[in-house]
C-alpha cells in the first residue's frame, strides 16, 4: 500500500537563509497513522507540517528540493487549495483561521469551495456538529467560544470537507487542561473511528504520546528521523516527565501512558520514602508557609507580604472578569495562577500590576522598589529614597504611579510578550532598557545573558526563538529591577529545555527576595518551579495553597510523575532523583 | 398568507432598498423628506435588525452622521459664506487679502446661511445612516459571497481586510499598554514607531495567516480545465478591465450634456456586457456552491421594489414640482411637502413590518 505521506529527499530552504530548514528528509506515513512531530523550538517542525499541504513552498516562499506527495498527487504541481479536499490544517491560534462569523457558517466554508451541493453540506455539517460535540454552539458568534471550542471549530470546519490528511499544528497549545482533553479526545475518535491520517506537532508530548503510533523528530539542524514511539523516546532530546521518570527507573520497554507506567512503578513506589526530601531549603530565604494564613494574612502579619490585594473586582462592561479577588502574595515565593481559559488570570494579573483596570478593591506592595544600588538587603536600598532611620516605608498602590514608577515596583512580562519589542535587534532594545530604567548601561544584557545565554545581539529580535524572546522581554522588566514579578503564561510555545531554563531562572529570582507570580496551564511546569498554587474559576479564587496539597489533590491538574507514583507525594522526576540520591537507594532496583 | 418563518434576507435586497433611499436623499435638500426617510430607515432597522455585532454598529453611522451635521455647521461658522437677512450673532472677523475673497472668517452669521449648511449637512448625514442601516441589516460578508469567481484575488483581499481590521484596534490597544510596561507614558513622534511597528507586525501576520487558511481551505480553486479554457481564461481580465473603462466613459456621456449621444448610453451597455462577460469567462473555472443559500422571493422583491420606489418617488417630483424639492432659503420659507415622494419614501417603510422576521 502506499503510504498517504511520502517526502522523498526533500531539502527545504528559505529565501536569505545559509542553512535548510529541512535536510533530506526521507518520512512516510501510512494511512490511519497519528504521527507525532516533536523537536525543540525553532527546529522546523512547522515547515515539516507545512511542507505536506504545500504551504511550504508554495506560501512562505523558499526553496524545495526533493518530493513531497499526499496520497499520491506532488506538492509540486498542486497548490495548498487544489490539496483542500484532501488535506485539513488547523493552526496554533483557531481565531487566525476562522473565515466568517458563525459555527455553521464555519463548517461549511471549506465544502462551499469545494462545490459539494447543498444536500452534501448540510449533512456533513450535522455529522460534524455532533462528531465533535459542538452542536448547541452552532448559530453561536465564533467570537464568542471559549478556546477548546473554538479549537474544535477549527477542526470540524477542516473535517467536512472529509480530508484523509489532518494536519495539527501545536493545537492545544494555547489550551487549558479540560480544552485540550476535549480537543485530543476528537483528534484521537477520528483516528480510530474515521482513519484519518493525523499529523501532530505538540510541545507537550506527555498530553499526546500514548495515542501516537508514529514519533518523528525534527532535530535543529534539520535530519528528520522517525520510528516507533517507545524507541524514538528512549534517546530523544525532548522528553515528558513520563519518558524521563522511565529513562531514570531504567524501564524497558518504556512506558508512554500513565496506566503502563502505574504498573511498571510499583517497585519503585515501595522503594521510595512516604515523603519527598524537600528541595534544597537553602535555596528560598523564606519557608514555605500553608496556605491558611494567606487569606487572613494582612498588611501587618509577621511574614514578609510582598504584595496585598484586597476585594480587586475587574469589569469589562457587562462581564466581570475578577470578582473580589483577596490576595496575598510573599517575597521569596513562586506562586502559579491556574484557572481554565476566560477564569480571569490575565485580568487579576494587568490589575496587579496596575496598569490594567481595576474597577474597585485595593493592592498594597510593601516591598520596596531597589534602588540604583542593588543590594541584597531591600530595606538598604529602600533608605535611598528617605532618611536611614526610617521605619519600613508605607504600603504603595502601583495604579497611583506613573508608568515608569510603577514598573520599577511590579514587572509584569505580558501575555503577547513581543509587544514590548519595537527596535531592530536584541542590542538596541537592551540599550533602549538600560534607559528607560536609569540602570547601569549592560544591566539588560547581563540579565538576559544570565536568562538566555549565548544571544548574538545583533539578532533581529523576530528571529528569535519562542524562549529566547521570552527571555529578552523578562530581561527588559528586570532591568528596572522590581520586587514583584509577573509573567501571564510565559509558557506557551515552549520546549522542555526552555522550560527548564525559565523555571531555574524564576526559582533563582524568588530566591533572591523577589515575588513572582505566573500564569500557565502547563501543571508540569508548576510541579517543577511553584511553591504555592491558587486556582481561579469564574473570576474567584477556587483553591489556594502548596503546591503539593493542590495539585495532587485535583485529577485534572495532577502531573504525570503525581499520577504514576500517587499516593506518594512526588510531583516531579527531580523530586524523585533527589530523594534517592539521598536515601542512597540504587534507581535501576529491578 | 401564513405568517413566514423567521430567516434573513438576502442581503442584496437590504442593499438595493438602502441604496436607492440614500439616492433619495441625494436628490431633496428638503428637511422634511430629509427627516422622513431617517425615520423610516431608523424604524426598519430597529424591526428587522438581528443581535450580530455588526447590527448593533448602526448607532455609530447615527454619530458619524450626527457628527458630520455638527462640523458642517461649524465649518459655516469659522470660513463659510455668511448671507442672508436675519441676523443671528456676530463673530469676530479677519479680513483676509483679496486673493482669498469670498471666504469670510468669522463676521455676522445669518439664519439662512446657517440654515443652507445645516441642510447639506443633514443630506450627507442622512446617506451615511441609509448605508449604516445597510450594514446592520445585512451581513457584509455574506454580500462578499456574491463575488463572482474571477475576482478572488480581490475578493481575498476584502475578506482578510474586513476581518483584520477590527482586530487592528484591540491590537492598538494591547500594544498601548505593553508600552506602559516599559514605563512609557510620553506621546509624540517616536511612539508613534514604537506603537506603529508591531501593531503592523502583528496585522500583517493575522492577515497572512488568514490568507493560508483561506487557501489551504481550497479559497479560489480551479477544476482542471482544457488549453482552450485557458487561453479564454486568460482574455478574461482584459475583456472585463476594457468594460468597465467603456462603462465608465458611457456613464460619463450620460451625465454630461454636451458629449455626443453615442458617448452615452450605447457605451455604458456595450461596456457592461463586455465587464460581465469577462467576469463570467474567469470565473469559469472556479466551482463553489452556497450552504444554505439565501433565497430570493417576494419580500427580496418587495424591499428591492420599495427601495427604487423611493427613488423613482423623488424623481417624479423633482420633475413635477422642483421647488418643493428643497427648502427656500433666499429668502426663507417654509419648505413644501412633495406628494409624490413623500409616498415612496413611505413605502419604504413596509419590508420593516412585511419582510419575515430575522432569525433569534
Amino acid at each position: 500500500m502506499n503510504p498517504a505521506i511520502r517526502f522523498d529527499q526533500v531539502t527545504v530552504t528559505y529565501a536569505g537563509e545559509a542553512t535548510p530548514a529541512l535536510r533530506e528528509v526521507d518520512l512516510a506515513i501510512e494511512e490511519g497513522e497519528l504521527a507525532l512531530v516533536v523537536g525543540r523550538t525553532g527546529s522546523g517542525k512547522s515547515t515539516l507540517l507545512g511542507a505536506v499541504n504545500g504551504n511550504v513552498p508554495h506560501f512562505t516562499g523558499g526553496t524545495l528540493a526533493g518530493r513531497v506527495t499526499v496520497c499520491g498527487r506532488d506538492t509540486r504541481t498542486h497548490r495548498p487549495r487544489d490539496l483542500a479536499d484532501l488535506v485539513g490544517v488547523v493552526g496554533q491560534d483557531p481565531v487566525a483561521g476562522f473565515v466568517t462569523d458563525t459555527v455553521e457558517e464555519e463548517l461549511a466554508y471549506g465544502m462551499e469551495q469545494l462545490a459539494l451541493p447543498p444536500e452534501v453540506m448540510r449533512k456533513r455539517v450535522e455529522e460534524t456538529l455532533d462528531l465533535l460535540g459542538i452542536a448547541d454552539l452552532r448559530a453561536k458568534p465564533l467570537a464568542q467560544l471559549s478556546g477548546g471550542q473554538q479549537q474544535r471549530v477549527a477542526i470540524g470546519s477542516v473535517l467536512t470537507a472529509h480530508p484523509r490528511v489532518l494536519i495539527l499544528d501545536e493545537p492545544t497549545s494555547a489550551l487549558d487542561p479540560t480544552g485540550a482533553e476535549e480537543v485530543l479526545a476528537a483528534i484521537t475518535r477520528l483516528v480510530h473511528d474515521l482513519g484519518v491520517t493525523v499529523v501532530l506537532a505538540e510541545h507537550r508530548i506527555e498530553r499526546v504520546i500514548q495515542y501516537a503510533d508514529l514519533i518523528v523528530h525534527v532535530s535543529p539542524s534539520g535530519v528528520v528521523t522517525s520510528g516507533l514511539p517507545a524507541a524514538m523516546m528512549a534517546t530523544s532530546d525532548v522528553a515528558p516527565p513520563i519518558v524521563e521518570l522511565g529513562r531514570y527507573a531504567g524501564w524497558s520497554p518504556l512506558p508512554l501512558s500513565v496506566r503502563d507506567a502505574r504498573r511498571a512503578a510499583a517497585p519503585l513506589r515501595a522503594a521510595l520514602p512516604a515523603v519527598p526530601r524537600p528541595a534544597l531549603a537553602t535555596s528560598r530565604s523564606v519557608p514555605i508557609v500553608p496556605a491558611v494564613t494567606v487569606t487572613t494574612g494582612t498588611i501587618g502579619s509577621d511574614r514578609d507580604g510582598g504584595l496585598v490585594a484586597r476585594d480587586v473586582v475587574v469589569r469589562h462592561g457587562d462581564l466581570v472578569a475578577v470578582a473580589g479577588v483577596s490576595l496575598t502574595l510573599y517575597a521569596g515565593e513562586v506562586t502559579a495562577l491556574m484557572g481554565r481559559n476566560g477564569a480571569g488570570k490575565s485580568s487579576l494579573m494587568w490589575a496587579l500590576q496596575g496598569t490594567g483596570s481595576r474597577t474597585s478593591g485595593r493592592v498594597a506592595v510593601t516591598a520596596t522598589p531597589h534602588s540604583q544600588s542593588p543590594g541584597p538587603d531591600r530595606r538598604t536600598g529602600a533608605s535611598a529614597s528617605g532618611p536611614p532611620s526610617d521605619p519600613p516605608p508605607a504600603p504603595l498602590d502601583p495604579a497611583d504611579l506613573s508608568a515608569a514608577d510603577r514598573r520599577r515596583l511590579v514587572g509584569l512580562v505580558p501575555q503577547s510578550a513581543s509587544d514590548l519589542l519595537y527596535l531592530d535587534s536584541v542590542e538596541q532594545e537592551c540599550a533602549q532598557a538600560d534607559r528607560e530604567s536609569h540602570a547601569a548601561a549592560g544591566t539588560c544584557a547581563a540579565h538576559l545573558e544570565r536568562l538566555a545565554p549565548g544571544i548574538p545581539p545583533d539578532r533581529h529580535p523576530r528571529d528569535l526563538s519562542e524562549g529566547q524572546r521570552l527571555a529578552l522581554v523578562l530581561a527588559i522588566q528586570l532591568t528596572a529591577d522590581p520586587p514583584i514579578v509577573l509573567l501571564d503564561e510565559p509558557t506557551r510555545g515552549l520546549d522542555y529545555a526552555a522550560k527548564s531554563a525559565l523555571a531555574s531562572a524564576l526559582s533563582e529570582l524568588a530566591a533572591g527576595g523577589r515575588t513572582v507570580l505566573l500564569s500557565t496551564h502547563d501543571v508540569e511546569f508548576v510541579a517543577t518551579v511553584a511553591d504555592r498554587v491558587v486556582v481561579m474559576a469564574e473570576g474567584d479564587i477556587v483553591a489556594d495553597g502548596p503546591t503539593t496539597e493542590v495539585v495532587v489533590a485535583s485529577p485534572a491538574f495532577a502531573p504525570q510523575v503525581a499520577k504514576i507514583l500517587a499516593p506518594l507525594p512526588y510531583l516531579t522526576v527531580d523530586d524523585v532523583r533527589r530523594t534517592q540520591t539521598a536515601t542512597d537507594t540504587s534507581p535501576t532496583e529491578p | 398568507m401564513a405568517p413566514a418563518l423567521p430567516r434573513a434576507l438576502h442581503p442584496v435586497a437590504w442593499w438595493v432598498w438602502a441604496i436607492g433611499l440614500a439616492v433619495a436623499a441625494s436628490l431633496t435638500a428638503n428637511p422634511i423628506l430629509l427627516a422622513l426617510i431617517l425615520a423610516v430607515v431608523t424604524l426598519v432597522v430597529t424591526n428587522r435588525r438581528t443581535g450580530s455585532p455588526w447590527a448593533k454598529a448602526f448607532r455609530l453611522y447615527v454619530i458619524l452622521g450626527a457628527f458630520v451635521v455638527l462640523s458642517r455647521l461649524v465649518l459655516h461658522l469659522l470660513v463659510g459664506l455668511k448671507v442672508g437677512e436675519h441676523r443671528l450673532f456676530w463673530l469676530p472677523s479677519v479680513t483676509l487679502p483679496s486673493w482669498a475673497a469670498g471666504i469670510n472668517v468669522g463676521g455676522t452669521v445669518y439664519l439662512e446661511g446657517l440654515l443652507a449648511a445645516g441642510l447639506q449637512g443633514l443630506r450627507l448625514a442622512t446617506m451615511i445612516v441609509c448605508i449604516g442601516a445597510a450594514n446592520a441589516l445585512a451581513n457584509p460578508k455574506r454580500l462578499l459571497r456574491a463575488l463572482p469567481g474571477s475576482l478572488q484575488e480581490i475578493g481575498t483581499a476584502v475578506i482578510v481586510s474586513v476581518t483584520v481590521a477590527p482586530q487592528l484596534a484591540e491590537s492598538v490597544q494591547r500594544v498601548l499598554r505593553a508600552r506602559q510596561l516599559r514605563g512609557q507614558n510620553a506621546g509624540g513622534l517616536r511612539s508613534v514607531r514604537q506603537v506603529a511597528l508591531p501593531v503592523l507586525q502583528d496585522t500583517l501576520d493575522r492577515s497572512l495567516s488568514l490568507a493560508a487558511a483561506m487557501d489551504s481551505r481550497g479559497y479560489g480553486r480551479r477544476v482542471t480545465e482544457s488549453s482552450q479554457e485557458r487561453r479564454w481564461g486568460s482574455a478574461a481580465p482584459y475583456a472585463s478591465f476594457a468594460g468597465l473603462i467603456g462603462a465608465s466613459i458611457g456613464l460619463f456621456g450620460l451625465l454630461s450634456a454636451d458629449t455626443p449621444p453615442v458617448l452615452g448610453a450605447p457605451l455604458l451597455g456595450l461596456g457592461l456586457v463586455l465587464a460581465v462577460v469577462g467576469l463570467r469567462l474567469g470565473g469559469r473555472g472556479v466551482h463553489r456552491t452556497t450552504y444554505r443559500p439565501d433565497p430570493w422571493s417576494w419580500p427580496e422583491t418587495l424591499t428591492a421594489a420599495t427601495g427604487l420606489a423611493a427613488v423613482v418617488g423623488s424623481i417624479v417630483a423633482s420633475h413635477l414640482d422642483p421647488q418643493s424639492m428643497s427648502m427656500p432659503v433666499l429668502p426663507l420659507g417654509w419648505p413644501g411637502l412633495p406628494w409624490v415622494a413623500a409616498a415612496g419614501i413611505l413605502l419604504a417603510a413596509l419590508p420593516g413590518y412585511l419582510t419575515p422576521e430575522p432569525p433569534r
